[in-house]
């Protein structure tokens, strides 16, 4: 059950943007796809969605062989960055569109279309036109219209992507919230990891057309499995030539075994959290502590410190 | 040194204005003028019985057609070609795009010529085996149809282009996933997204093969009674000093007008 992917390629002339990728999405869970620009992540969701075909690999959902399936008959719905919104139509008949394709009868599709239009806080406003809403409103419709003709697997292509941070911030507790209300498979494209870790059950990062990992938030976030996720899920600094989280590096005031001497070069209070940007012998290094950290240490400009890794990084680990 | 400033641009300003009236003026009003009182210097029953005349009801079918046809041919081909071009990737499609203009540019005269030489029977290529097949082509209504249709061949296109680019293939992409067929895509989102513009090449398209002259005179052989279109008729009439072109020219021009304020209506609901 759920979406399976099987060693999908596919090129675009020369420039190959899925090469040799494989994934499993379970039922009923809500996965990012998560990587930098042009990585392949949202041809990979146009290849689950029918929208275009892969070179070679096949896509089974819910079990069924859905590979040369056009899109039409795979009962997948799918939401676009830019919302797609039928310009022409109110937001009553974008909703219905589906249902109408369907030829169901007037009375099931009024009541449906009211029920989704109600899910999506949108009731008000259901004789304006697309034009008449604001960004957050029309992929709001966009998302109620996907979800009119019930379908087996839900896909997001950077839904928020084209919406200011307010709005984008309050769509993605949303959709959370709506996904644990739907329960429908869910797969969304994003290129920012906050909201990946935010959002998702389990992450997969793809980057240059191959899966770099797949897991859960917090299993990428801690044991990434190489630099390039550690890099792309959070902010990292290099300690003695290893990748680090900054707030995994402790500060300490002697020296110990295993600690690097360093010179606090500048402190940067940023509300709660303070940033101390140290020198080593390696190179410019930076710290995350909290305030009352900061305080305890009594740090100084020009101070001499000793730094350890508090955790030892994963991807050394490995 | 400011009133003066402000009166000679006030000059400049009067002496260009008087310039482009002057220039619509000699170029359009005048011949326009000279053709209606013409026409209505002959009395109101000259020109009833030259636009009612058989001759002319026959020039009025026949004009009906073949533009008809060709509005219809030219309908249909220019918005499956826009998008074929808007929508897909494929070989030749550079070219196709240059190619679809020629026939705006090249001399009417050049396409009746090419015509011929195509589809007539003695000479052409595939005259005679139409001609056997019981298909005269030229110096009768299809060759007629054929020219306008060629002349005319861009405009619906050029129009609707422009449009399936801006709006692109998201909404299609949109209404494929939730289960519309392609031809549920076309009717319930291509056609409504492009109609006004549609509508206005249409209109253009009309008037353009109302008036077409050159190409349909060569084709279609200028038989009185037989072959001859509105245009071609007023031609007729005119060259050999029978009474009748002015007022079928009226007609025309009236035609033509109705035309542009069809289009004056559209245009604000295209551009919106």
């Amino acid at each position: 059950m759920g979406i399976t992917a099987e060693r999908i390629v596919k090129r675009f002339g020369d420039f190959i943007a899925l090469d040799d990728v494989s994934l499993q999405v379970d039922s009923g869970q809500l996965t990012a796809l998560l990587g930098p620009s042009g990585g392949g992540k949202s041809t990979l969701l146009r290849i689950i969605g029918g929208l275009e075909d892969p070179d070679s690999g096949s896509v089974i959902i819910d079990g069924v062989e859905a590979t040369g399936i056009p899109a039409q008959r795979r009962n997948v719905g799918f939401v676009f960055q830019h919302y797609a919104a039928f310009k022409h139509l109110s937001v009553y008949r974008n909703v219905a569109f589906g249902l109408e394709i369907r030829k169901r009868p007037k009375a099931e599709i009024r009541q449906r279309v009211g029920e989704l239009l109600d899910l999506v806080h949108l009731s008000q406003f259901a004789d304006r036109l697309p034009a008449e809403l604001s960004g957050g409103q029309r992929q709001r419709m966009a998302l109620a219209r996907a979800l009119a003709v019930e379908p087996k697997v839900l896909l997001l292509d950077e839904p928020f992507g084209a919406l200011d941070a307010q709005v984008r911030k309050e769509l993605r507790d949303w959709l959370r919230r709506l996904h644990d209300e739907v329960q429908v498979t869910t797969v969304f494209v994003t290129h920012d990891q906050e909201e990946a870790l935010e959002v998702a059950d389990s992450l997969v990062v793809i980057n240059h057309g191959r899966v770099e990992q797949i897991g859960s938030p917090s299993e990428l976030y801690d044991q990434p499995a190489n630099d390039f996720v550690m890099g792309f899920l959070g902010p990292v600094t290099s300690l003695a030539g290893r990748l680090v989280r900054p707030h995994d590096i402790e500060i300490l005031a002697e020296a110990r075994p295993e600690a690097v001497p360093a010179t606090l070069t500048r402190l940067v209070r940023l509300g709660f959290e303070v940033r101390a940007e140290l020198s080593t012998g390696d190179g410019p290094t930076w710290v995350q502590l909290t305030r009352g950290q900061a305080d305890a240490l009594d740090l100084q400009p020009q101070a001499q410190v000793w730094l350890r890794a508090a955790l030892q990084p994963a991807v050394a680990a490995r | 040194m400011a009133s003066a400033s402000t009166g000679s641009s006030e000059r400049s300003r009067i002496a260009l204005r008087l310039l482009a009236i002057g220039y619509v003026g000699v170029l359009v009003v005048l011949p326009l003028a000279v053709v209606f009182w013409r026409t209505f210097d002959q009395g109101g029953s000259a020109f009833v019985t030259a636009v009612t005349g058989s001759e002319a009801v026959h020039a009025y079918r026949l004009t009906l057609v073949v533009a008809g046809s060709a509005v219809v041919l030219n309908t249909i081909f220019g918005v499956g070609t826009a998008l074929l071009i808007a929508r897909f990737r494929f070989p030749g499609k550079a070219i196709l795009n240059v190619v679809i203009d020629l026939p705006v540019s090249v001399s009417p005269i050049v396409v009746g010529l090419a015509l011929i030489l195509v589809f007539g029977w003695q000479t052409g290529w595939f005259g005679s085996a139409l001609q056997s097949a019981g298909w005269q082509v030229i110096f009768a209504t299809p060759g007629m149809i054929l020219a306008t249709t060629f002349v005319s061949l861009p405009l619906v296109l050029r129009e609707v282009l422009p449009v399936l680019y801006e709006a692109g293939s998201e909404q299609e992409q949109a209404a494929r996933s939730l289960g519309a067929s392609a031809p549920q895509r076309l009717r319930r989102i291509t056609l409504p997204t492009i109609k006004w513009a549609l509508a206005y090449g249409v209109v253009l398209s009309i008037a353009r093969c109302l008036g077409e002259f050159g190409a349909v005179r060569v084709v279609s052989g200028d038989v009185v009674g037989q072959t001859q279109t509105v245009t071609l008729l007023v031609d007729g009439r005119a060259e050999q000093f029978e009474p009748g072109a002015y007022q079928l020219w009226v007609v025309l021009i009236l035609v033509a007008a109705l035309c542009i304020v069809a289009i004056s209506l559209i245009r604000p609901k295209e551009t919106s």
